[in-house]
């Protein structure tokens, strides 16, 4: 199919960038920062499979932007909160596109509430898509991604908010740290095959969620915190995304650069991020 | 299906899932000791059992099945059943 040859980009971009041959799935991605990354992934030769749970019209629009671009993108429609939707959604992903390479579980809700307030039905809804969703994902991908041993990854959207918590985010910050937990645990459980998983940890990005969960006081508080003195572009972590999935697998671990990307495991040699173990290329 | 059928089907299957040679896979080798399957081999080994031969086999079972043959004589009498 189209998707297996290189895309104009992807034949730009030098060999251990391009993802040419690679079918990705990226949950969420009919807008923010699971829009940008299907966009990113796409202009790298990807194959990308456009999940969405209720935007049918923006995933649409976007596979067809892609398509414009000369890239190959298809929209499936499940909501990652159910098992058995998402069981189906990937088989289907894989029957249609050749296979299952790169997951990128990024869909997520946020819904804010001081805890006093906050209703035991919320609760459950922020960790169904948030954490549920990300392990059904990783459940049905999982036999795809084995099978293609070291091309196969998952890459977690977490937050910061994950890792340093934030008044009246607790529900959300709860299930973002979860993910991490997910993510070290699978990492461990896929690494003699190579598949690497890890986490991105982005911290306020220019999407509908922060536009609805930060703005006024709040907003300018933040920028006050962001030493570029503004909030960041969905690109610049789609960019930080796509690098997971490069071969040969990453090595550095991108600590430093939390704000945007960060590798979630903390052992000091990471068998995720190096299937090897030493730091060398496999 | 037969158990000369069945048999060459798990060899196939167990050949394809554990990247071993055709002269390797007899009936008398342990997956683990002998095919050089970890943990998740099996897991994945069982599950490629299953969708072929649209059985299901518990995790307790699992740990019985402990050969190439165990498992066609699992296989067998399940498809039976």
């Amino acid at each position: 199919m189209s998707g297996h040859e290189a895309t104009p980009q992807a034949r730009a971009l030098p060999p251990s960038l391009a993802l040419t041959g690679r079918v990705a799935l990226v949950t969420g991605a009919s807008r923010g920062i699971g829009r940008a990354i299907a966009r990113v992934l796409a202009q790298r030769g990807a194959t990308v499979a456009v999940n969405y749970a209720a935007r049918e019209d923006a995933a649409r629009e976007l596979c067809d932007e892609i398509v414009g671009e000369g890239g190959a993108a298809r929209p499936f429609g499940f909501d990652v909160a159910d098992a058995a939707a998402v069981e189906a959604g990937v088989q289907k992903i894989v029957a249609e596109l050749g296979g299952l390479h790169i997951l990128v579980n990024n869909a997520g809700i946020s819904i804010d509430a001081l805890l006093m307030r906050a209703a035991p039905a919320d609760f459950q809804r922020v960790l169904d898509v948030n954490l549920k969703g990300a392990f059904f994902c990783a459940k049905a991908a999982a036999r795809h991604l084995l099978k293609a041993k070291a091309d196969g990854r998952i890459i977690n959207i977490s937050s910061v908010i994950g890792e340093q918590g934030n008044a009246g985010q607790a529900m959300y910050a709860a299930a973002k740290a979860g993910l991490l937990g997910l993510t070290r645990s699978l990492a461990r459980e896929f690494a003699s095959r190579g598949v690497t998983v890890n986490a991105v940890t982005p911290g306020f990005f220019e999407t509908d969620m922060t536009a609805a969960s930060v703005h006024g006081d709040a907003r300018e508080a933040l920028l006050k915190q962001i030493p570029l003195g503004r909030i960041g572009r969905p690109e610049e972590v789609a960019e930080a995304v796509a690098t997971w999935p490069r071969r040969p697998p990453p090595t550095s671990r991108g600590k430093s650069s939390r704000s945007t990307a960060a590798c979630a495991c903390e052992t000091p040699l990471c068998a995720a991020c190096d299937p090897s173990g030493e730091g060398t290329t496999l | 299906m037969t158990t000369a059928d069945i048999e060459k089907q798990v060899i196939e299957i167990v050949r394809e899932q554990l990247d071993v040679k055709p002269e390797d896979c007899t009936l008398d080798k342990i997956f683990t000791d002998d095919l050089g399957a970890d943990s998740l081999a099996i897991v994945e080994l069982v599950l490629a059992f299953e969708e072929h031969f649209e059985i299901k086999i518990p995790d307790e079972e699992v740990e019985n099945i402990k050969t190439v043959g165990d498992a066609v004589n699992y296989i067998r009498a399940r498809r039976k059943a």
